[in-house]
């Protein structure tokens, strides 16, 4: 079994998986956790995205 | 003897605690990823903490990731390798397992196994954050 996943799709998953253990480790509320875990995994998105985009436009 | 006194100002450094106090959680910790939450009774964080490190790690089998070897030669090499060695380990049972059952991956070309790599030390990564998480709370440094 190989799952060939396209860059975006291997970005999202590393984002997901980082983002949960970042928020469950550094918060003390669950409320805390939740918003920080949708801030870091946007801040992920944000970055594939924006890096994605330099990159393209960068090669002309 | 009179006790020595921080200077003023500054905080009086933490007592080193003691090992009895954290070294089953960290070690449990180390060999099941989210298993020290779950011996501290830590449920909900010790099954996401489980689900995303053992996530990571088998979407980076899936994607035929390799694991590394310690290797002697330049300095960089012996960076990359150990650095992965280290990172693999640190998933603990999950890498001795695969291991065992003979998982073994070349170095393959291309952008997808070369991510499954780094998919495999990420997840010890985040492992070794689990067990500093145990650790804080095993010692009393956090709910």
């Amino acid at each position: 079994m190989y799952w060939n996943l396209t860059h975006f799709q291997a970005s999202f998953v590393f984002a997901l998986f980082t983002s949960i253990v970042f928020a469950v480790v550094s918060k003390n509320t669950d409320r805390d956790r939740l918003f920080y875990g949708l801030y870091v995994f946007g801040c992920f998105l944000a970055a594939t995205f924006g890096l994605g985009w330099l990159m393209y436009l960068g090669h002309g | 003897m009179p006790q020595e006194r921080p200077p003023a100002g500054k905080p009086a450094k933490d007592p080193r605690p003691p090992l009895k106090l954290w070294i089953g959680p960290v070690a449990i910790a180390w060999l099941l990823p989210g298993a020290g939450h779950f011996y501290l009774k830590r449920w909900n964080r010790g099954a996401l903490l489980l689900l995303s490190v053992a996530g990571m790690f088998v979407f980076g089998l899936l994607m035929r990731g390799r694991m590394f070897e310690p290797e002697s030669g330049d300095l960089f090499t012996m960076l990359l390798t150990y650095g992965g060695f280290i990172g693999n380990i640190a998933s603990g049972a999950l890498y001795f397992l695969t291991t065992w059952l003979g998982y073994s991956q070349p170095d393959l070309a291309g952008a997808v196994p070369d991510y499954g790599a780094k998919f495999l030390v990420c997840a010890g990564l985040l492992n070794i954050l689990a067990i500093i998480d145990a650790y804080e709370i095993a010692v009393g440094r956090k709910s």
